[in-house]
C-alpha cells in the first residue's frame, strides 16, 4: 500500500505532520527529522505549539524540508506523510492530506473523556476518503514488548518510515540525528528503537 | 539550552524564541526581565537557565511578579545605562502600558528591546485574539516584525542598535507561528562580558520626570524623533522590495504572512513584486508610495485586523487614487493566517486557478486539555462539589491550569477573564446581586494582580469566598518560579499577605484533607465578610 516513490522524485518539498496527544514525544520526532534534513543539505521549517495544549490535549507538529521552504505550516492538502501516534488523532491530518499522503498510524486508541472512542475501522474508513495509503502499525505494542516502554512509539514509526523509504532521508543521517538530538540518558533506548524498526 | 552560548560559528536549528535569546546575547544584553506567558514563555526559561551557575556573570535575569513590574525593572536598568530586554505575551502589554507610554516619552538610556508575542487563533490564550499592532501609533513606539527565527535574531540585534541610536524603546512583535517556528539560524559572535553588571543612574530630571509642562515638550520631541526614524528607515533593507515581472499587481506584506505569500507565489507560479516590511511602525511611507504608484491593484497580506491596509489606503490617496486595495475583502480578520488563504486570495486577483481541496471529513474528535491525573486541583474540585450545590453558586475563574475547571466534567466556571479578575469581578457580582460566589485564583496570579482586588473587596465590604490554589509554581506556562514557589527564599507566606489585606476568615489547608476543606468551604460560605482558603499542595512537577 505504501509506495517507495520519494527517493527518486526531485525533492522540491517534503511535507510531514505528526499528530498525537501531549506527552507522546512529538517534539523529539520533530527534532530528529529536522536535524537529519539539515544534515542532508535541505532547507527546513517546522511549527509546533506549546502551553496548555500539552496537558493531555491534541497536539500536532509540522515539518517541511526541501530545496527552499518558506511556510512553517503545511498548505491544505499537501502533506506527504502523516505519522499518527493515536488513531483518532490521525484524523487531524486529513485537512492536510490528499491522494499522495502516506498515513503511518500507531495502533492505539486512547479514549477521549466523556466520548465514545472511535473504532479502528471507523478511523480507516474516514482516512480512506482522502488517501488509500494507510498503514496501521502496532508500534506501541512492539515497543512495549521489545523495549519495555511505548514512549518511543513515535521514533519507532519515524524509523519505520525511513526504512520503508517513504521519507526522503537516509538511514545513516537519521541515526546520526538521533545521536545529536536525543539526550544521553535516553540515547541507548532511542538507538535500539531505530534498530528495531529495521527488522 | 547551554548550546545557545555556543561560540562555534555555523548554523543551528533554533526556535523563534531561542533565536530571540541568541540575538540578545549576540547584542550583549545585560538585563532581562519577564513574566511568563505563552507564546513568549521560553524566553524567560532560557535566560533563567543561562543565568544560574557560572554562566550568569555579565547578565542579570528575573521573573518579575507581573509584566508591569518586569517593564519597570527593565526601565530602571535602561535608565542606569544597561542593555535591556523585557519579554511578555500580548496581554502582558496591557498590564504594563501605564509605564510603557511615559517611557516612550522619556526615551531609553541603555538600549531597550521589548518582545511582545501575539497568539492569533488563541492557541495558548483565553481572553481575546489581541493584536499588538495598534499600540505602535498610539504609544509612538517603533515596532519590528520578524517572519522567521533568523529574522528574530537579526531584528532583535537591529532593535538594540536602533534603540541605542535614537534613545527610544523598540518593540519586536512575534506571533505563535514565528515564536514557535524552527529553522537553521546563522550564529555570530556574542558580545558578552564576564564581569558582574553594574550600571549607574545619573540624575537627570529633564529626562526622567514626566510632569507638565515638560511632558508636552517631551511629546513634541518624540514626534520629531519618530519622524527622524521614519526617514532613517526609508533606506533600511529591513523594508525591501522583491522585484516581479508583473507591473499591474503588487503585494505588501510582513511577519508570518510574508512566508505564506512566498509560498503562494511559488504554488501559483506567479512573479509579482512584493514589498516586505520589517517595520510596522513607523512605516516607510515614501517607499510604499513609490511601490504602489504604478499598480492597478495591490494585495495587502496581513493577519488579523486591517491596520496596514488602512495605512496603504491613506497613502494611495496621495499617489494613486484609482488603486484597488484588496486585503480583508479576501482574507478573514479572525484566526491565524494560513498558506491556503493566501493561495486563494492571490488566485482570485490574478485569475489563476487554485482548487481548494475538498474537505470531506465527518469525524473529527476534539481532545480538550485536561488537568493532569493526580493534580492537586482535583481534590479542590471534589471538596467544593461536596460542600456546595454547584447550581446555586457562581464560580469565578481566571488564567492558569484551573481555567480547565470550565471544561466538562468539572463545569465549575461561570466567567473567565484576565489574571486577578476572578476576585475583582466577583466583588462586583456580590455587590450587585448578593448571590453566592467562589472566586478561584492561582498562587502566581494572586501575586500578579489578585492582591489589589482582595484589598478592594475588604475595603468595600463584599463577601466572596476566594480560594487561592497554591501549587508552588507558575504551572501552566512551564513551571516558572514566583514569590512563594517551592524554590524561592523570600519567606513570604500567602496567609500573612491575606491577613495583612484585612481578611479575617482565613484558613490554610491541604486539599487532600477533604473533611477539613469541605467543612471550611461550608463555614466560609456563610460569612458576612470576605473569606479566603489557601489550598496548599504542590503541582506534580514541582521538584523539592
Amino acid at each position: 500500500m505504501l509506495r517507495n516513490s520519494y527517493m527518486e522524485k526531485d525533492l522540491k518539498q517534503f511535507n510531514m505532520m505528526v499528530t498525537g496527544i501531549g506527552g507522546q514525544g512529538l517534539l523529539t520526532v520533530l527534532e530528529i527529522v529536522s536535524q537529519a534534513a539539515m544534515d542532508q543539505g535541505y532547507d527546513i521549517k517546522t511549527s509546533e505549539l506549546h502551553g496548555l495544549s500539552q496537558r493531555g490535549g491534541s497536539v500536532e507538529v509540522y515539518i517541511r524540508f526541501g530545496k527552499k521552504v518558506f511556510s512553517p505550516l503545511i498548505p491544505q492538502g499537501k502533506a506527504d506523510l502523516i505519522i499518527g501516534l493515536e488513531e483518532q488523532e490521525a484524523l487531524k491530518g486529513m485537512y492536510f492530506s490528499g491522494p499522495q499522503t502516506n498515513f503511518l498510524v500507531n495502533k492505539s486508541i486512547v479514549p477521549i473523556p466523556l466520548k465514545k472512542p472511535l473504532k479502528e475501522e471507523e478511523v480507516i474508513k474516514e482516512l480512506k476518503k482522502v488517501s488509500k495509503k494507510i498503514l496501521i502499525v502496532p508500534a506501541k505494542d512492539i515497543c512495549k514488548e521489545k523495549l519495555g516502554t511505548d514512549v518511543v512509539a513515535g521514533v519507532y514509526l519515524l524509523s519505520l518510515a525511513v526504512f520503508k523509504g517513504i521519507i526522503p532521508l537516509k538511514t545513516e543521517t537519521v541515526l546520526k540525528a538521533i545521536k545529536k538530538v536525543v539526550s544521553k540518558k535516553h540515547l541507548e533506548l532511542n538507538i535500539k528503537t531505530f534498530e528495531l524498526a529495521k527488522r | 539550552m547551554q548550546e545557545l552560548l555556543s561560540k562555534k560559528p555555523g548554523k543551528k536549528i533554533l526556535l523563534g524564541n531561542e533565536a530571540i535569546c541568541r540575538g540578545a546575547l549576540e547584542a550583549g544584553v545585560q538585563f532581562v526581565s519577564t513574566y511568563p506567558g505563552t507564546p513568549a514563555s521560553e524566553i524567560g526559561n532560557i535566560f533563567y537557565g543561562l543565568t544560574r551557575g557560572k554562566n550568569g556573570k555579565g547578565l542579570y535575569f528575573e521573573f518579575s511578579t507581573n509584566e508591569k513590574i518586569a517593564m519597570e525593572a527593565g526601565m530602571g536598568a535602561s535608565f542606569s545605562g544597561l542593555k535591556t530586554l523585557v519579554a511578555m505575551k500580548n496581554f502582558g502589554l496591557n498590564v504594563c502600558i501605564d509605564s510603557l507610554l511615559p517611557f516612550v516619552y522619556t526615551g531609553a538610556k541603555g538600549p531597550f528591546v521589548l518582545i511582545v508575542a501575539d497568539d492569533p487563533s488563541c492557541h495558548s490564550s483565553a481572553q481575546t485574539e489581541e493584536n499588538t499592532r495598534p499600540i505602535a501609533s498610539w504609544a509612538k513606539i517603533p515596532v519590528l516584525e520578524p517572519s522567521d527565527p533568523q529574522e528574530c535574531k537579526d531584528f532583535v540585534k537591529f532593535g538594540f542598535k536602533l534603540s541605542e541610536q535614537f534613545k527610544i524603546p523598540v518593540i519586536v512583535r512575534t506571533s505563535t507561528r514565528v515564536a514557535h517556528q524552527k529553522m537553521p539560524v546563522v550564529l555570530e559572535a556574542m558580545e558578552r562580558s564576564q564581569k558582574k553588571v553594574l550600571g549607574k543612574f545619573i540624575k537627570n530630571p529633564r529626562q526622567f520626570i514626566t510632569l507638565p509642562p515638560r511632558v508636552l515638550e517631551m511629546k513634541n520631541e518624540l514626534l520629531e524623533k519618530i519622524e527622524r526614524i521614519r526617514v532613517f528607515l526609508e533606506k533600511s533593507s529591513l523594508n525591501r522590495i522583491e522585484k516581479g515581472s508583473d507591473s499591474k499587481i503588487g503585494i505588501i506584506t510582513s511577519a508570518i504572512s510574508y512566508l505564506y505569500t512566498k509560498e503562494a507565489l511559488a504554488e501559483l507560479n506567479l512573479s509579482l513584486p512584493v514589498l516586505k516590511l520589517g517595520f510596522f511602525y513607523p512605516l516607510p511611507e515614501e517607499k510604499i508610495k513609490a511601490f504602489i504608484k504604478g499598480f492597478k491593484k495591490v494585495l495587502i497580506v496581513e493577519e488579523l485586523e486591517p491596520f496596514l491596509e488602512r495605512e496603504v489606503e491613506r497613502l494611495a490617496k496621495e499617489v494613486n487614487c484609482d488603486l484597488e486595495i484588496l486585503g480583508k475583502k479576501l482574507i478573514p480578520e479572525t484566526g491565524e493566517m494560513r498558506p491556503e488563504t493566501v493561495f486563494s486570495a492571490l488566485a482570485r486577483i490574478t485569475g489563476r486557478k487554485y482548487k481548494v481541496p475538498k474537505n470531506v471529513q465527518t469525524l473529527n474528535p476534539k481532545r480538550l486539555p485536561q488537568l493532569c491525573a493526580g493534580c492537586p486541583y482535583w481534590s479542590v474540585i471534589a471538596a467544593v462539589k461536596k460542600a456546595v450545590d454547584p447550581e446555586k453558586v457562581i464560580f469565578g475563574g481566571e488564567i492558569g491550569c484551573y481555567m480547565l475547571f470550565g471544561n466538562p466534567p468539572v463545569n465549575m466556571q461561570d466567567y473567565l477573564f484576565c489574571m486577578g479578575s476572578s476576585i475583582g469581578i466577583g466583588h462586583g457580582i456580590k455587590k450587585a446581586t448578593g448571590q453566592k460566589l467562589i472566586a478561584f485564583v492561582g498562587d502566581s496570579s494572586f501575586f500578579h494582580s489578585g492582591i489589589p482586588a482582595l484589598v478592594n473587596a475588604v475595603f468595600n465590604k463584599s463577601n466572596p469566598l476566594v480560594i487561592i490554589l497554591n501549587n508552588e509554581t507558575t504551572a501552566m506556562t512551564g513551571h516558572q518560579p514566583h514569590p512563594v514557589s517551592a524554590n524561592s527564599d523570600t519567606g513570604i507566606k500567602i496567609e500573612n499577605v491575606v491577613r495583612a489585606c484585612g481578611v479575617k476568615n482565613v484558613k490554610t489547608l491541604d486539599p487532600l484533607n477533604q473533611e477539613e476543606m469541605v467543612k471550611t468551604v461550608k463555614d466560609f460560605m456563610a460569612k458576612k465578610d470576605v473569606s479566603v482558603i489557601i489550598a496548599n499542595r504542590p503541582c506534580l512537577f514541582v521538584k523539592k
